[in-house]
């Protein structure tokens, strides 16, 4: 599959190393399902798999938000409104946002691992009479690396969404929560044999995640998690992306927890 | 009396105390005292007498570490539904961290001493007290050594 040229339309910096691509599709749109990745190709320097972090109801709008680690994400930084970008996509499985309707659905998320989220919580929210309790919850390393702060404190004002925020480490005049995400699960009161969890983060914050999601009820096959692993074909073909039996790029990267729950977290694998 | 009974549902109602029975609630319940901080006030500081341990019914908690020189360092946030303290069940009893309150928080103070006396008096009741108190110490370590490991960092600069 070859990359179609996309022309950037947006540039915005989130946070020091962290900035949002906004894409305008030649086609007029761009259906994508939550949970989905691209292909970023910034022209010369290679690819790399970026999920899509707009709302899937405005496929008008292809939004990814990237934090800058190594060459190709440093060269997609550079990028400025009416550059070009090769697009591939979108691949991979996606939240399971129909599937869940009628039951609790908690979000949690750390570091940049909130925007792989957002897709879905835009489309829990916009359908939020179809599901019970809502709780979001997210965990940053400092107050300063707190990802869509606006959008968050806009969820949070919402008096049908429970939203909880903490930061490993406080910076002075944060009077917000301090510790790590997986503390806020116990305070955040939802009906554990009725909830569907999404999580997505580093893996080590998933595991312990998880760990906290089942002492408090919620079963492994209500778990969903997003799973980053290196990636070069996105089709199935490389194996690069090979997870134990699975491959990340079209059978993830979001996967049922019970599925995976074996091989997550070997190292190497 | 019925500053007693008052006492016992909170701690009936608090998630720490689910499930006890009633006459060690009612025991437990008569160490206890019901109190109010204002956002910014201490709740004790370090190297102080432990003389209490805090069920927090509302509100939010800093536990902090102070350096001379530095700014306090806040440890975590502790919040409604959570315990606070530790240092009254280990001699020699003196506070290691300090807790400020962060907003105006609701807590049930148990006195250190009679729950100490209590628990020597009755060993099945502190045990059932140990067995709710050693899982949250544990849960509080496990998370405090995730803290460190500074999880959120960029993958290229992760240490160890
Ligand atoms: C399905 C999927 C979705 C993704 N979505 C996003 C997203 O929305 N936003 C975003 O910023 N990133 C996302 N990533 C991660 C992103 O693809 C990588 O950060 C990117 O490939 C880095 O490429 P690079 O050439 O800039 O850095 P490289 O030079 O490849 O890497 C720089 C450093 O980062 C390390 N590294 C690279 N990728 C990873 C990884 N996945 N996990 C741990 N360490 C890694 C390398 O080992 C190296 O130390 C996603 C990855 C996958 C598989
Ligand atoms: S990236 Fe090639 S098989 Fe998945």
């Amino acid at each position: 599959m070859l990359p179609t040229l996309f022309e950037v339309a947006r540039f915005r910096r989130e946070l020091n190393d962290v900035f949002t691509l906004e894409l305008t599709p030649p086609a007029g749109a761009f259906p994508f399902r939550a949970g989905q990745f691209n292909m970023l190709y910034p022209f010369g320097v290679g690819e790399a798999p970026i999920s899509i972090s707009g709302d899937p109801d405005r496929p008008e709008r292809l939004i990814h938000t990237i934090r800058a680690v190594g060459a190709v994400t440093e060269a997609l930084e550079r990028l400025r409104p009416g550059d070009g970008v090769g697009v591939r996509g979108p691949f991979g499985s996606a939240w399971p946002v129909a599937e869940v309707e009628g039951m609790d659905v908690v979000f949690v998320a750390g570091g940049i691992g909130l925007a792989p989220l957002r897709p879905a919580i835009h489309q829990v929210l916009a359908n939020r009479t179809r599901y019970g309790r809502v709780v979001i919850l997210y965990g940053a390393r400092s107050p300063e690396e707190i990802l869509y702060r606006a959008e968050l404190e806009r969820w949070s004002g919402r008096l049908d969404t429970y939203v909880d925020v903490t930061v490993d480490r406080a910076s002075p005049g944060w009077a917000g929560n301090v510790g790590v995400v997986t503390r806020l699960i116990e305070r955040a009161r939802f009906d554990a044999p009725n909830t569907a969890a999404f999580l997505c983060g580093p893996e080590i914050m998933m595991r312990f995640t998880v760990e906290a999601l089942n002492s408090a009820g919620v079963e492994d096959r209500r778990i969903h998690a997003s799973m980053e692993r290196n990636m070069k074909c996105a089709v199935g073909f490389c194996g690069h992306c090979q997870f134990g039996a699975s491959f990340v790029c079209k059978d993830g990267p979001v996967f049922r927890f019970d599925r995976i729950r074996s091989r997550f977290n070997v190292r190497e694998l | 009396m019925s500053q007693f009974e008052g006492i016992d549902k909170l701690l009936r109602d608090h998630p720490f105390f689910s499930g006890m029975k009633p006459d060690y609630l009612e025991l437990i319940a008569g160490c206890g005292a019901n109190e109010r901080i204002d956002a910014g006030q201490y709740l004790f500081r370090e190297g102080e007498a432990a003389d209490r341990f805090y069920l927090i019914r509302h509100g939010a908690v800093a536990v902090e570490l102070h350096a001379p020189g530095r700014e306090p360092m806040v440890l975590q946030t502790l919040g409604e539904g959570e315990i606070l303290g530790s240092s009254w069940i280990v001699p020699p009893y003196r506070w290691l961290f300090d807790a400020r309150a962060v907003q105006l928080t609701r807590v049930v103070g148990l006195d250190a001493k009679c729950l100490r006396d209590k628990c020597e008096a009755d060993h099945s009741l502190g045990f059932d007290l140990m067995k709710r108190f050693a899982p949250v110490l544990s849960a509080r370590l496990a998370a405090a050594r995730l803290q460190l490991f500074d999880m959120y960092g960029k993958p290229g600069e992760r240490r160890g």
